[in-house]
């Protein structure tokens, strides 16, 4: 078996498709990370998509949890400022 | 307000959430899905955006207190004031011109960092954490100015986020001639 991560998500495939989907989205200019030993691949989004969208000065959407598990997502804040905060414990 | 805590685990941000008690939203990305959207490359960073859903400052460098100034050299009052005034309506952010100007766009190298680091968390969340380094260590090589990828995976490489391996990348980088944080200009 074979783990593709495709826009977050992971699925399994067999061996040979993995193979030919992570070299599909190579060919199509997406960044592919691939461990072949754990035989696992990562599909990227290109840096065209990311600046374009950032160029647009549209703030990204993004769905994420709080600590007891809630998804938040930032366009449930449109009407609102907001303040976007990253940080870590690091 | 909403606060995105770029960490291993909802363990590793939990005690400063239940210290701080917000009652905005304080999420939790373990896969940096926001710092992929929005090109962030340490922490803290934050954004401005409107009602509209406009970011009308970019990715910029602040505090909320002084607590790291001696080592940050960074002052919280500056923020703060702009931060307030612009919430107040008393002063406009910047224009969208200048907006795009001080944006900082991802290449294709960072984005394939990007999912080295993502084939690392994932390798790392499911067990298999000597594979994760290796494409913990690759993105670092590939995107050595980007702090999420080369200090956030120190807790998932056992690492010290502290200790003396990020005090030499640390030294390295700085005496370099490159900025740890890199504020905006105003």
């Amino acid at each position: 078996m074979f783990t593709i991560i495709d826009n977050g998500r992971a699925s399994q495939v067999d061996e040979p498709a993995g193979t030919e989907l992570a070299k599909r989205a190579e060919a199509a200019g997406r960044p592919v990370a691939i461990d072949p030993a754990e035989r696992v691949a990562y599909l990227g989004v290109t840096a065209s998509d990311r600046a374009g969208a950032l160029s647009s000065l549209e703030a990204p959407d993004f769905t994420l949890p709080d600590l007891d598990g809630r998804l938040h997502s930032l366009s449930h804040h449109r009407g609102r400022k907001v303040l976007l905060v990253a940080y870590a414990s690091w | 307000m909403i606060t995105v805590a770029l960490d291993r685990s909802d363990d590793d941000a939990r005690p400063w959430i239940e210290t701080a008690k917000p009652t905005h939203p304080s999420l939790i990305d373990t896969r940096h899905v926001l710092a992929d959207l929005y090109n962030i490359v340490n922490v803290p960073t934050i954004l401005w955006i409107d009602e509209a859903g406009r970011m009308v400052r970019p990715n910029d460098v602040a505090f909320g207190t002084d607590t790291f100034k001696h080592i940050t050299g960074l002052e919280a009052a500056r923020h703060l004031a702009a931060l307030r005034a612009w919430v107040r309506g008393e002063a406009a952010a910047l224009p969208e011109a200048r907006v795009r100007a001080l944006q900082s766009l991802p290449t294709e190298t960072d984005q394939q960092a990007r999912a080295e680091f993502g084939l690392g968390e994932w390798l790392s969340a499911n067990g298999r954490s000597e594979a994760a380094a290796r494409h913990f260590t690759r993105a670092g090589e590939l995107a050595p100015h980007d702090f999420t990828i080369r200090r956030g995976t120190m807790p998932m490489r056992g690492v010290d986020p502290m200790g003396p391996e990020f005090r030499t990348m640390l030294g390295e980088w700085v005496k370099a001639g490159n900025p740890y944080y890199r504020p905006l200009p105003e």
